[in-house]
């Protein structure tokens, strides 16, 4: 495999890691403890939706997460010819 | 059939489950024992990661925090599961394609050093050791409270099983006894957590019978409580106390610690590819979350039925579950209005945990407090790990839910046991005696060490729990934070940095080991009396200072690393070579 290449799969895997990490932060760090008071006016399912997504809302979002990546991932992989 | 009877059951059925299951995975070579032979399916690997991750704290003490801290709970729901997220992302699929058998494995390989692989050993031990004592104090207290046995003899009988099961099979043992032990907690977890949210709410799905409402009231279950502890002098429930920069500090340090926790990481090790590891880290916070997201709801239910039941009850007609935990020392109430009844209110009842009078009742039948009463109006003392050992109790609940609790709290103190048990004698075995004290050993020989480390590894952890040391709980945060100050950075950087070298990835784990263990050591053992807001660096507490650790270690190591030699160039390779997928030597399948 050429550096080139190499250097595209790994550019196109950080690329995707920070995307995600992003999102992993505003759910958590974001949206269930530094802006939990200005959620809170809002509700969903009968609970505040700072408090929500500190004690639910983050967790399911950590599980998309984690399974879009393997599946992004796995398109990556194939595209550079580096899949196992 | 009696409590007793069904209690034994459950707990004998399990147990001979996993004897059986020992027996069935016996190893022959270091490669089974430490990573089971590389051929776990991924789904496997995830429910046995979850049974792994999830310990005694998180079975029997989460749920308890969660219901007395409230909003401020959320830091162990965020911290516990966002750490997958890390773990996924940064480290597992990388440390997978290297292809070893520990984690001061890669550390030695990747920083060119024996040094390194000496400090990455001492953070593991230190790191391992704390939490496995917890697990075994979890054993001794379910024992002694559902069978009535004594704390050593419990603490003697889990050692034998863990004893059977580790030593026998290694890592291929405790695999599948911890997709048994996973199956069996979630089972214990749920099906009380299903009955009570149909009780207080009458929707059977406790995710959403949080926000449903109390039935005939009108008003949903956090309003309730919200409403309630208002009332009785506390914060709302939805509403923290701790300081956001705490909260962020101890969320961060919590997830960071959980992804650099060594018998986490190693159970990737175990999966047959680097898209196995990947999607087994999401397949193991699937499992972490169907408890994890249950727990919240649970801890609610538990504070609300708390209150209704014990709150201005007269201590004579206090329930039977009351007087159970108060004889064995976790609830403690003091009459100090001489009215008869239990006051319920925010703020300590007394100095300290309870001390009894041996063998004396006051005027309505309760133990003897003799600790210094406080000015406060609340006169009852409850430890917080007895929440989801009373819960089928206090939500009247028929006795084989008891007995399933019972097995569900054992399975889960096991399970991770005896994987902390597990990195702890392979980094011994593999990383001390194989890789550096004498690398001319033969496999079989080494096999023998790992398995003789294994018998002594839970001795000590026996004795520990026999002998808990008074500072347990304070521990757990040592361990995170640890994890998070030396383990993870040194991975982190390992993988995704090029130029990180031996030097700077020695001084950056000695000095955030250094920073957290000196940070917790004086606040939490000397001088407690300090431990308060205003003294703290930047208001963040000693659970959270892994975070601070963790940035040092960075700005340590970044810093030593431009002022010593580059990496030399076989480690260049190594780093291309984790990089991609492929090329990752298959595994057996089992």
């Amino acid at each position: 495999m050429g550096t080139e290449n190499k250097d595209g799969y790994w550019k196109a895997n950080i690329s995707l890691l920070l995307k995600l990490l992003v999102i992993w932060f505003v759910v958590s760090f974001g949206a269930g403890i530094l802006f939990v008071d200005f959620l809170n006016q809002f509700e969903v399912l009968g609970v505040k939706l700072g408090f929500w997504f500190a004690q639910q809302g983050s967790i399911y979002v950590f599980v998309g997460l984690i399974f879009y990546y393997t599946r992004r991932m796995r398109k990556i992989d194939e595209e550079h010819g580096v899949e196992d | 059939m009696d409590v007793q009877t069904l209690t034994y059951l459950f707990v004998g059925v399990s147990f001979a489950l996993y004897i059986g299951i020992a027996i069935w995975s016996k190893v022959g070579s270091t490669r089974e024992f430490y990573i089971a032979g590389g051929g776990v399916h991924p789904v496997v690997n995830g429910m046995a990661t979850a049974a792994d991750w999830m310990s005694a704290a998180s079975f029997i003490s989460m749920t308890g925090l969660i219901a007395f801290l409230g909003y401020d709970g959320s830091v162990y729901l965020m911290g516990w599961t966002g750490g997958y997220v890390l773990l996924a992302l940064l480290l597992a699929p990388y440390l997978r394609k290297f292809g070893k058998f520990t984690v001061p494995d890669f550390i030695g390989d990747r920083y060119y050093s024996k040094s390194a692989r000496l400090v990455a050993i001492l953070c593991l031990i230190i790191i391992s050791f704390t939490y496995v004592a917890g697990q075994m104090r979890g054993v001794g207290i379910v024992f002694s409270r559902f069978l009535e046995i004594e704390i050593e003899m419990g603490v003697l009988t889990g050692m034998a099983i863990v004893f059977m099961y580790a030593v026998l099979g290694g890592m291929k043992g405790i695999t599948y006894t911890q997709v048994a032990q996973y199956c069996v907690l979630i089972f214990a977890y749920t099906v009380p957590a299903i009955f009570i949210s149909m009780l207080v709410t009458g929707n059977p799905v406790p995710q959403l019978g949080l926000g449903s409402e109390v039935a005939d009231t009108g008003k949903t279950v956090l309003e309730t409580l919200d409403t309630v502890l208002v009332d009785l002098g506390f914060n709302a429930y939805t509403e923290g106390t701790k300081s956001t920069i705490d909260i962020f500090a101890i969320t961060a340090a919590l997830m960071v610690g959980t992804a650099g926790l060594p018998h986490v990481i190693v159970r990737f090790f175990t999966v047959p590819k680097v898209s196995d590891a990947r999607v087994s880290a999401g397949w193991a916070l699937v499992f972490i979350a169907l408890l994890y997201t249950t727990a919240p709801a649970v801890g609610a239910f538990a504070r609300i039925n708390f209150i209704n039941e014990v709150n201005e009850t007269s201590y004579a007609e206090t329930p039977a579950w009351f007087k159970n935990w108060e004889n064995l020392g976790l609830i403690g109430w003091a009459d100090k209005n001489g009215d008869g009844k239990v006051q319920y209110r925010a703020g300590a009842p007394f100095e300290g945990t309870p001390s009894f009078e041996e063998d004396k009742r006051g005027p309505h039948g309760e133990r003897v407090v003799v600790n210094t009463a406080t000015p406060s109006a609340n006169e009852v003392y409850v430890d917080r790990d007895i929440m989801v050992l009373a819960n089928p109790e206090i939500a009247k609940l028929p006795d084989w839910v008891f007995a399933l609790v019972a097995a569900g709290s054992l399975a889960a103190a096991l399970s991770t046991a005896a994987g902390l048990l597990l990195v702890i004698s392979s980094s011994v075995s593999h990383d001390l005696f194989k890789m550096t004290l004498m690398p001319e050993i033969t496999d079989k020989q080494e096999l023998l060490y790992a398995r003789l480390a294994a018998a002594i590894a839970i001795g000590v952890a026996g004795y520990l729990g026999i002998n808990p040391p008074g500072f347990v709980a304070e521990v757990v945060a040592l361990a995170f934070g640890l994890a998070a100050a030396s383990l993870f950075p040194a991975i982190l950087m390992g993988i995704f940095s090029r130029k990180m070298n031996r030097e700077g990835a020695i001084a950056g784990m000695i000095s955030g080991l250094f920073f957290t263990v000196g940070y917790i050591t004086y606040f939490k053992f000397m001088n407690p009396d300090l431990n308060t807001a205003a003294n703290w660096f930047f208001g963040i507490s000693p659970e959270g200072i892994g975070t601070l650790g963790m940035v040092v270690n960075f700005i340590v190591a970044y810093g030593v690393m431009k002022l010593t030699k580059s990496p030399p160039q076989e480690v260049g390779e190594l780093i291309e070579s984790i990089r991609i997928p492929s090329g990752a030597g298959a595994g057996h399948h089992h």
